[in-house]
């Protein structure tokens, strides 16, 4: 889940009779299943949710190449390195695609950057969480992928046609990742004493994190009852939440790890676990910019779009020297 | 000539000269990781890194075997000191600004397609192997940063004196690509690889005339700073083993 408390504009979710002869038959067109693509009309408010939400999902993939990025130099094979490297280039083409689905409704990868480095725009929250050793590694693509592709596999089906696309391309990697973050897990939680301790430490500080990836319950949102009308949220929070905790504490078990909660306990009637809440006051404070690393994520990304000016200028100048000459042939 | 000792000393670090310069230079493009000036050239250098530690691990996988003493490619790249790494001068030196490390594999580049294509033609199987197999990669690799250099030295005022400066502090380093010591004469002799002074003539013209159409001046300076073929290597290269091998050093015995 790399979109959190993505707002709509909506005070309150109209129902048909309540709509504009166009709002009415572009709602009729998303209840019948029908996908929207970027030339069909839509209401303001969908387009403008839609760049929010595709938007926040880009920058998380892209700042979410520095926690994993942070332990490529350090890899401990060589094998292992690739496969690390691999993976966080595959972040770096999925906020690709993302950006690329995004300038489909009218705004350029640029002005969603500068949104981003402004601080007007937000990440995922998870990624202001520091990655303190090789097991951190395992528990990211283990835990944070799994938590996102338990979203992203439902927008598979959003409604709207560039970003459900991006979606079916992207959860294809994402379950390649997912694994190989487990493999890592298998691999520490088998290995020496070290290791163990490095696997459980990792279980430790990113369980609570990984949970608020779904964000607080929207239960009584009206924005996610907006979104969730307009097919491009499927799932509440909660029930993904939920979803996300009965797949992954059998895995913890079957590596012989803690869940940190000591309420966790299998609830018969309901067929789920029952958790512990994350510490939602933590949960804020990190969006508010002070979680544990979010100077250093957002300061990174703006070093690095900084220091790259001159490159970008510089291939745009030589560009425009060839089209000049070129015409000057013609 | 695995079977002659001497002979395979010479093999085995000659091995390692192709492996190690490959893998520093991997890890150094890896660095950018995240960093890089626009996504579509993060993925790039991501991908070249990822070709450079595939092509490390051919040539170190095989470097273990020839030596048959049980190393095999992580050993290698893990648990040996910066003395008894045998890659290039040029290969550990810190990325800089991305002009710099643009420039850096430029010229590297260059050099490689130049030796793989008569490695091509090695008596030994195994070498022509790995060497059919990184051509296809290191070929793309030449096209593309020529191309970038093109673009960048004949761009801006800015990037064109950001990729004077970078030639000027990396030419020195080139003259290694061609110092030709007792193992290359012995690698030479038994028709295993070429005398890397012979690559000198086309690498200078394949350079010269990128960097022309670049409107960048070749340095005039003669001075050479060689040394990390034969392990003699500047104090770049420890620091960077002392990242890339922490974990197998701080928990030593362990399996990833």
């Amino acid at each position: 889940m790399y979109a959190q408390m993505i707002k709509t504009d909506a005070a309150k979710v109209r129902d048909l009779s309540e709509m504009s002869a166009e709002e009415r038959a572009f709602q009729e067109r998303i209840d019948r299943g029908e996908k929207i693509e970027p030339t069909d009309w839509m209401p303001e408010g969908y387009r403008k949710t839609l760049i929010r939400q595709i938007g926040q999902h880009a920058h998380s993939e892209i700042v979410g190449q520095l926690p994993e990025g942070n332990w490529i130099t350090r890899a401990p094979t060589l094998e292992r390195k690739a496969i690390l490297l691999a993976k966080v280039q595959d972040e770096a083409g999925h906020g690709l695609y993302l950006y690329c689905a995004a300038e489909t409704l009218g705004v350029s990868r640029d002005e969603l950057i500068e949104l981003l480095h402004a601080g007007k725009m937000k990440y995922s929250s998870i990624f202001n969480y520091p990655t303190l050793t090789w097991a951190d590694i395992g528990a990211v693509g283990w835990l944070v992928d799994g938590a996102a592709i338990m979203n992203q596999v439902p927008l598979q089906r959003t409604s709207y046609g560039p970003y459900s696309r991006a979606m079916i391309r992207i959860c294809k990697e994402e379950s390649f990742h997912q694994r190989q973050g487990f493999d890592i897990m298998m691999k520490m939680a088998g290995g020496s004493e070290a290791q163990k301790r490095m696997a459980q430490d990792a279980l430790d500080r990113f369980w609570y994190p990984s949970l608020m990836m779904f964000g607080p319950s929207d239960k009584d949102s009206v924005h996610s009852a907006q979104s969730m009308a307009w097919k491009i949220k499927i799932n509440t929070n909660d029930e993904l939440r939920q979803k996300f905790v009965d797949q992954t504490v059998p895995q913890a078990e079957y590596l012989g790890l803690t869940v940190p909660d000591p309420d966790l306990k299998w609830n018969e009637d309901k067929g789920g676990y029952d958790f512990s809440e994350p510490d939602w006051n933590e949960f804020f404070e990190v969006l508010k910019g002070n979680g544990p690393c979010n100077e250093e994520r957002l300061g990174a990304r703006v070093k690095a779009w900084e220091d790259g000016a001159w490159v970008r200028e510089g291939l745009m100048a030589h560009a425009d020297k060839r089209s000049v000459a070129k015409v000057a042939a013609e | 000539m695995q079977n002659d000792p001497i002979a395979r000393d010479y093999l085995f670090e000659w091995l390692l000269r192709r492996g190690d310069s490959a893998l520093i230079m991997g890890h150094r493009m890896s660095e950018w990781c995240g960093h890089a000036p626009v996504l579509e050239e993060d993925i790039a250098l991501a991908n070249i890194a990822l070709d450079l530690i595939g092509q490390a691990r051919l040539w170190l996988s095989y470097a273990g075997a020839v030596e048959g003493r049980g190393r095999g490619e992580d050993d290698l790249a893990f648990l040996r000191d910066a003395w008894d790494f045998r890659n290039l001068l040029l290969a550990e030196q810190p990325n800089g600004d991305f002009g710099k490390t643009l420039m850096r594999h430029f010229l590297y580049d260059a050099h490689q397609v130049l030796l793989l294509e008569k490695l091509l033609s090695s008596r030994d199987e195994r070498i022509c192997e790995i060497s059919e197999k990184t051509l296809k990669e290191v070929r793309y690799h030449a096209e593309r940063s020529a191309d970038l250099v093109v673009r960048l030295g004949d761009g801006t005022q800015e990037s064109h004196q950001r990729m004077q400066a970078a030639l000027e502090s990396l030419w020195p380093y080139t003259s290694e690509f061609f110092e030709t010591d007792e193992t290359d004469r012995a690698m030479a002799e038994a028709g295993l690889a070429v005398l890397p002074e012979t690559l000198k003539e086309d690498w200078s013209e394949m350079v010269g005339s990128v960097l022309d159409a670049a409107t960048l001046i070749v340095p005039k300076t003669g001075f050479a700073r060689t040394g990390g073929t034969t392990g003699r290597h500047s104090e770049h290269l420890g620091h960077l083993l002392a990242d890339m091998q922490f974990l197998q050093r701080a928990y030593p015995g362990a399996a990833w």
